[in-house]
């Protein structure tokens, strides 16, 4: 009823006594930091562990176990004395780790799958701070996948390097104009980006299916049993610097997704490109009167968030598939795996990589060849991902809930701490 | 009026939040029938407590007694059923609802079972306006009345809930001075009607209008309660700040020199499409304040808007020191030599969730030194809000805080910093003491007069007349969009009053 509803504070003074929610949450957030995210991976992984337990009635501790197991990050536990090769010589070195094991062999799994949703979290990270939502990474990466291959087919015998260089800069261009149309939309007509975004998708993937299909112009013409695109040139592959090339090694784009890390932080802290669109993402009608042109920073937003999805389908095609193949087009799901990787990461570069690399290894680790099917059945455990996965999300969206989940754990050992006189220290904000 | 006995007594109430006490050990009482104010800055802890005696916030210690009972109060419906009512600055009604349905709601007379009597809610709002003297249309709808009337509503939701003990936080804060009027009759019926009221304030004279008794609060802590008999305006603001302030702006006689901002025939659009400024001309020129005074919705926020680039100019000619600004963009216009102070700080004035390095920087992100080929450099940002900070006295953070972490005073006194540091032509200051307390007023006053006093040409619109008239070098009224009359400084508020409300152009 109207009466338990809580009243605004007064607007002029947020540190007059009471905070509103937002600025507790605000205030959780800078002083808790990480931990609310965690919490929320933690409670996501919990709930699951009670759905592993009804649907198979096994111990959910080992099912997370073989799932660990089966994403290689084990690999990291198993120190030893060993030596590699330091990349592009023959000089080797002592290293702890064994490089050759099956966990080497699954980590470079996960970290392949890890590379594109760094970039496809990037992507939606990119858009959320200039207050936009760019649920097109799905568009976005098919679009820079097809530019991607077609790039890579051409040019074959090019010199290495700069075949890679111009496949990867076409592709993330062409990612970025994929987007920037609902970028113009929104800066010209209002258009609201999530409705142009999805319809985005769908003329992508209907694109990639005439061009990849059967009789289309990008299908290679002997793949009479699947529809394909022709393979890259070996000029246009991404250099493995782990593993054997044969057999899918840990291709260079990883670092290039590391890299693309960097370029975000510094094109939000360091431009005066990332300060106009903080600036509009936090408060358009603050900027606008600060003189920022807000239809250009929305246009300017989209595109490159776009450019990291783009930038993502190129590095797939020219890492490991080396080809563009119908039911990937008409499968992509990367594009909404990167909201939860942005949203559990909290638009943060290094939360993004971890974000990344949790919703990577769920992906590699309960996929059917690693995953035991007699310690859980795989086609469960591809499930299993996909509930972890939303409930992420789910919680993220309720962060509220989970701040007050930590305050009320918390408020006994307060308590406890006041009566012993060690309150924490409450720093008397001087008023005026 | 007011006999001794305490309807409603506070006794050592604390609150605290994180970082802050918001109450500190604060004790209050509430004679029969009075009305008490409670006075106080920004952040003194006012509503807070009232917000503990309405059940929205639990004290962590003291006790509330309601006639002589000690009571706990749990939630707003304990204090309703103990015949207290709260009516906050923001109202909580639905405005697709009419006044009567508003009014019942949540306690609705029925028939048939579960079917709303809308004739005998109707008939029960009827007879509580006319019991206190409300003019109140019960079958308006809320959304097409105005705020003094919404407000009405909201005393009456809480007189039908049978409350003795009446809370209003800030109720002149959204009120024209007409409206404010009113409502003090009204509150003078209610304590004829045996209600007792607290009245949650920050200005000086309507305490002393409507109040019998005043309790100030100063951080926290309760300073003093004293009866109005006696109480002035300049011991209550020392009281309020702990320290002498001056309520009169001290200025020397202003020196005009040539116009820096002239408006010919200016027109402009509100947003539904109507003429919110209609052939609008005036000069202001150096090293003058031209004041702007009229009641709010006249086209003041629009004129604002169009002068700053904001708002789209349909006809007329504006022109800043010299050279035609007519359209031009927010950016052109602010590098031509505008300085504005927006009337929303928060929503308008600051990016809150940027510091304050980054705020200051607002309009010249983008210029050296602090960015270079796109490049910026937040280090250079953070020096130069150093010195503007200290320059312009903002307390509570340093350049890295965010803007969201200030009180309201500090943070105006962020954009002013910025504004003013930008040695601008002309100053376009719109409400710029809205919400603040008498130091930050006073501050804001100074500085105004100082950029007046620096070769600026300022320009304030207010709907405070005091704030007008005592600033201001020649007045100016704006009545639906049209000047309606220009007016030396010494002239009396009644009849700035009557130019604002149009009775001098009907005379005329």
């Amino acid at each position: 009823m109207t009466e338990g509803a809580a009243p605004p504070p007064p607007a002029s003074s947020p540190e007059a006594g009471p905070p509103t929610v937002a600025e507790r949450l605000a205030f959780y957030q800078r002083a808790g930091g990480v931990l609310a995210p965690l919490l929320t991976a933690l409670i996501a992984f919990i709930i699951g562990g009670l759905v592993i337990l009804a649907t198979t009635g096994k111990n959910p501790l080992s099912t997370y176990r073989a799932i660990f197991d089966g994403t290689g990050l084990n690999w990291f536990f198993h120190v030893g004395s060993y030596s590699i090769t330091l990349p592009f010589s023959e000089t080797k070195v002592w290293f702890p780790w064994d490089t050759g094991s099956l966990a080497a062999l699954n980590l470079q799994q996960t970290l392949i799958v890890v590379t594109p949703l760094i970039l496809t979290g990037i992507a939606v990270a990119f858009a959320f701070r200039c207050g936009l939502f760019n649920i097109g990474g799905n568009g976005q990466y098919t679009i820079g996948a097809l530019v991607g291959v077609q790039v890579g087919v051409w040019f074959a015998g090019m010199p290495r390097p700069l075949h890679i260089l111009i496949a990867i800069v076409a592709a993330t261009f062409a990612g970025a104009v994929w987007a920037g149309i609902a970028g113009i939309l929104k800066a010209t007509v209002g258009a609201h980006e999530v409705i142009t975004t999805i319809m985005l998708n769908w003329i992508a993937l209907w694109i990639g299916s005439y061009l990849v299909g059967f009789n289309g112009p990008m299908q290679d013409p002997r793949a009479i049993s699947a529809p394909v695109t022709k393979p890259i040139a070996d000029s246009a592959k991404l250099p493995v610097f782990w593993g054997n090339p044969a057999l899918q090694g840990l291709h260079i784009g990883f670092f290039i997704a590391i890299g693309a890390l960097v370029v975000y932080w510094i094109l939000l802290k360091r431009t005066t490109l990332g300060y106009e669109v903080r600036a509009v993402g936090f408060n358009p009608e603050a900027a606008r009167y600060g003189g920022i042109s807000v239809p250009k920073s929305y246009f300017l937003a989209m595109a490159i968030s776009g450019a990291f999805a783009g930038l993502a389908g190129a590095i797939d095609i020219l890492g490991w598939e080396f080809r563009l193949d119908l039911t990937v087009v008409q499968s992509v799901q990367i594009g909404f795996i990167g909201i939860a990787v942005a949203l559990l990461g909290r638009n943060n570069p290094v939360g993004i990589f971890f974000a990344a690399l949790l919703f990577g290894a769920l992906l590699t680790g309960t996929s059917t060849r690693n995953l035991d099917p007699t310690i859980f059945k795989p086609e469960l455990a591809g499930n299993l991902t996909r509930i972890i996965q939303g409930l992420v999300v789910l919680f993220v969206g309720a962060d509220l809930l989970i701040v007050y989940f930590w305050q009320s754990i918390r408020k006994p050992f307060i308590k406890l701490r006041r009566r012993l006189g060690l309150r924490a220290k409450s720093v008397a904000v001087e008023a005026e | 009026m007011a006999d001794e006995r305490p309807v409603l007594e506070l006794r050592g109430i604390t609150k605290r939040f994180p970082g802050i006490v918001a109450d500190d050990h604060v004790d209050f009482d509430l004679r029969d029938g009075e009305v008490h104010a409670l006075l106080g800055e920004n952040g003194a802890g006012k509503s807070t407590l009232m917000n503990i005696v309405y059940g929205l916030y639990h004290a962590d210690e003291g006790e509330i007694r309601v006639n002589d009972e000690p009571i706990r109060i749990h939630s707003p419906k304990d204090a309703i059923s103990r015949g207290i009512g709260m009516v906050h600055q923001h109202f909580m009604l639905i405005p697709v609802m009419t006044v009567a349905e508003n009014i019942v709601l949540g306690n609705e007379p029925t028939k048939a079972g579960d079917i709303l009597d809308y004739a005998a809610a109707r008939k029960r709002v009827t007879d509580l306006s006319r019991q206190f003297g409300f003019a109140i249309e019960p079958d308006a709808r809320v959304e097409n009345i105005g705020v003094g009337q919404q407000q009405r509503v909201e005393i009456l939701k809480a007189l039908y809930r049978h409350a003795d003990i009446l809370i209003l936080d800030e109720p002149t804060a959204v009120l024209t001075p007409q409206e404010a009027n009113e409502l003090f009759e009204i509150l003078r019926t209610l304590t004829r009607e045996g209600l007792s009221i607290i009245f949650i304030s920050h200005k000086l004279n309507e305490v002393l209008e409507i109040a019998d008794r005043i309790t100030v609060l100063r951080r926290g802590k309760k300073v003093d309660t004293v009866p109005r008999a006696g109480a002035t305006e300049e011991g209550l603001a020392r009281m309020m700040v702990g320290r002498e302030v001056l309520l009169r702006v001290d200025k020397p006689p202003a020196t005009p020199g040539e116009p820096l901002l002239q408006v010919e025939n200016l027109h402009v659009l509100d947003e539904l499409g109507l003429e919110a400024v209609n052939g609008v001309s005036f000069d202001v020129r150096r090293g003058e304040i031209v004041g702007l005074a009229g009641v709010d919705g006249n086209g003041q926020s629009e004129l604002i808007e169009a002068l700053s680039g904001l708002r789209k100019v349909e006809a007329g000619r504006v022109r800043l020191a010299g050279r035609d600004v007519t359209g031009a963009s927010a950016h052109d216009v602010l590098h031509r030599g505008l300085g504005h102070i927006p009337e929303d700080r928060q929503r308008r004035g600051l990016v809150l969730n940027f510091s304050l390095a980054e705020n200051l920087a607002l309009h010249d992100y983008d210029a050296e030194p602090n960015a270079r080929f796109g490049w910026l450099f937040p280090r250079r940002l953070v020096q130069r809000a150093r010195g503007i900070l200290r320059q312009f006295d903002v307390r509570g953070g340093g350049p890295q805080t965010l803007a969201s972490a200030l009180s309201g005073g500090n943070q105006q006194k962020v954009v002013v910093g910025r504004e003013m540091s930008r040695d601008p032509h002309v100053l376009l200051a719109a409400q710029p003491t809205r919400g603040l307390d008498v130091g930050a007023i006073e501050f804001v006053h100074r500085r105004l007069v100082e950029a007046r006093n620096g070769g600026a040409a300022v320009l304030l619109v207010s709907l405070e007349l005091e704030e007008i008239v005592s600033l201001s070098d020649r007045v100016l009224v704006i009545y639906e969009g049209r000047i309606a009359g220009e007016y030396p400084p010494d002239v009396s508020e009644e009849e700035l009053g009557l130019a604002m409300t149009g009775a001098r152009k009907e005379a005329a």
